[in-house]
């Protein structure tokens, strides 16, 4: 079933951050509980179920009613984690999502397991490179889209801490744990700058956002200072830090979502309504054709050197 | 089945059918009022909610969100003139702000919202939610070994989404003896009869078949209501579903069992004659 790159050294599969944060915060607090629909293996809560059997809410395939449930766990006071695939908690259930969760206000968090094209070959019924899209017209949902192991784990502890709808992307591709100055802390709606440049900013989330650091250093032995932003929350987006990085020039922002209405989408109605630059939104197309992960990935230029042309030819539209 | 004595057993049906006569007169005003709304529905659940929030319900309107509180889910959200008269005459908010109907700005839209309203649990409208999100509610019940209780109502023709099939499996399997579902059987989708549109006979049958203890009462009379729903679920070890047989419209002549109101709104000479006739 899995189509997740191998795990290399130093890579890692932000499930098992999801898992061991789940688990460490279930400990503390009873009121946690998770919901699947038949998709504890996929989630990595089989350890989950094994600590807290009483716990989980397995409602077998069934996905509108596995977020149905999650909404009436939070009226009888519980703090759900609702998790399953993402191309199906969203697209199935949108409706649900939209007056169960969104419109109702509730304490639910949702968890978009192997989000984007990590399924690969199983094709686009298993990618969710629309979760975003969908899920950003719901104003009060807060969106969380982390990079690496450290960011999934701050990502579902801020997500606990909130009160409210909180939807986390979390991917089943390898992705390295970024380097950080010491003290970094997560913040819902904050958006953290990993490298410094002046030249042009490269905005990206989840599974990108290393592979944009690779395509700065890149840029910088040619001369050219690219920032890289961790835009890891969608909504509500950090529209300071997308105003600094309008006064770069040019802005790229890179996205495993399609082009249309995710990350891109939301810097591009920022940029386009407050100071507008050149920029380049990477992403995927469409519906995409058969093939892994990583070569959707390279197919589509979402690599080191996909961004860094992005970055060149955007920077030349420069006034 | 109900441990209160006779008298006032008799004195509780009595003061549950003046409810059910004043929440069909106040909605219907509210309706002709506001030109808009599902008439023909409010009238087939009005026994069934003055029944429940008269007889049935454990709530203390100025607590509503008190976790003990038992809860009622009201899946067919769009017969709020039923609804909202119902949650005023159990005052959880002024009878006057029922004017309000519709209005700009009012906490009454045309289908509930619980952040404007107290009382309201969960934001439906969207057939098909209410018994998913019960479930829900009565899993976290079940978990907390909980003895609040949970109701929630659909329409009949609601029962033709799939998602409430979906939650029936999964009441079923984890036994939620602590979940009832009240199903307003008017026999009347929006359209046509439900027979000739998408066939749920039998229904009983059905649910019996998806593991679920079934009741069919009379949905206009406050008696049996109160005995099926009042009766302690305690050891039953199923969710327990009540087939309501109603009538859509019930209570007005020309309205009656016509599918012309399912969201007919009433002319100043139909208004007065229903006035005439709900005494």
């Amino acid at each position: 079933m899995s189509a997740a790159a191998p795990s290399k050294s130093g890579f890692f599969d932000c499930r098992d951050s999801f898992a061991a944060t789940i688990e460490a915060l279930a400990e503390a607090d009873p009121r946690i509980v998770t919901v699947v629909s038949d998709s504890v293996g996929s989630s990595k809560l089989g350890n989950f179920r094994k600590k807290f059997p009483d716990r989980m809410v397995n409602v077998g395939i069934a996905e509108q009613t596995l977020v149905a449930v999650g909404a009436g766990l939070a009226n009888g006071g519980k703090v759900p984690f609702v998790s399953a695939a993402s191309c199906f908690i969203t697209g199935r259930a949108l409706e649900q999502v939209k007056a169960d969760i969104a419109y109702s206000n509730v304490n639910v968090k949702l968890i978009g397991q192997s989000s984007g094209v990590a399924y690969g070959e199983l094709g686009p019924t298993h990618h969710s490179i629309e979760d975003l899209a969908w899920l950003r017209l719901f104003n009060n949902m807060k969106l969380i889209v982390p990079a690496d192991p450290w960011q999934t784990a701050e990502a579902i502890k801020a997500a606990a801490a909130h009160d409210g709808p909180v939807f986390v992307r979390v991917s089943r591709m390898a992705v390295p744990a970024l380097e950080r100055p010491e003290g970094a802390k997560f913040e819902i709606g904050k958006a953290e700058t990993l490298v410094e440049g002046t030249d042009a900013t490269i905005i990206a989330n989840g599974t990108m956002v290393h592979r944009a650091v690779a395509a700065a250093k890149t840029l910088a032995a040619e001369g050219i200072s690219a920032r890289v932003v961790n835009m890891a929350t969608v909504n509500p987006l950090d529209e300071a830090v997308i105003a600094s990085a309008a006064e770069t020039g040019a802005i790229v922002t890179v996205e495993e979502h399609s082009v249309r209405g995710g990350l891109g989408g939301a810097v591009a109605e920022v940029v386009a309504t407050t100071n507008p630059v050149p920029m380049r939104i990477l992403g995927f197309p469409g519906f995409v054709p058969t093939g892994s992960a990583e070569w959707l990935f390279d197919h589509f230029g979402l690599n080191e050197a996909g961004i860094a042309d992005a970055v060149r030819q955007t920077i030349a539209r420069k006034k | 089945m109900t441990s209160t004595a006779p008298d006032l057993r008799n004195d509780q049906v009595a003061a549950i059918a003046d409810k059910a006569l004043w929440i069909r007169r106040r909605s219907f005003q509210m309706v002709y009022e506001a030109q808009q709304g599902h008439p023909g529905g409010d009238f087939s659940a009005t026994d069934i909610l003055a029944t429940l929030y008269f007889g049935v319900l454990r709530y203390d309107p100025k607590k509503p969100r008190d976790p003990d509180r038992d809860r009622f889910v009201m899946s067919k959200g769009h017969c709020t003139g039923a609804f909202y008269s119902v949650l005023a005459a159990a005052g959880y908010f002024p009878e006057a702000d029922l004017s309000t109907y519709m209005e700009p700005l009012s906490m009454l839209n045309g289908h509930p919202n619980r952040n404007y309203l107290p009382g309201v649990e969960t934001n439906t409208g969207p057939l098909g939610h209410g018994l998913p999100v019960a479930t829900g509610i009565a899993i976290a019940g079940q978990i907390d070994n909980a003895d609040f209780r949970t109701f929630v109502l659909t329409g009949d023709g609601e029962l033709q989404e799939g998602s409430n099939w979906e939650a029936a499996l999964t009441c079923a399997h984890r036994k939620l003896e602590n979940l009832t579902l009240i199903i307003d059987r008017n026999r009347l989708q929006q359209g046509a009869r439900t027979e000739d549109t998408a066939s749920l006979d039998p229904l009983d049958d059905k649910w019996r078949a998806f593991g679920w203890h079934v009741e069919m009462v009379d949905g206009h009379d406050h008696a049996q209501l109160l005995d099926v729903l009042s009766a302690s679920p305690k050891g039953r070890g199923k969710p327990l579903c009540v087939i309501a047989n109603t009538f859509k419209g019930k209570g007005v002549s020309y309205m009656h069992d016509n599918v012309a109101w399912h969201h007919g709104v009433p002319n100043k000479e139909q208004y007065e004659q229903a006035m005439r006739e709900l005494v």
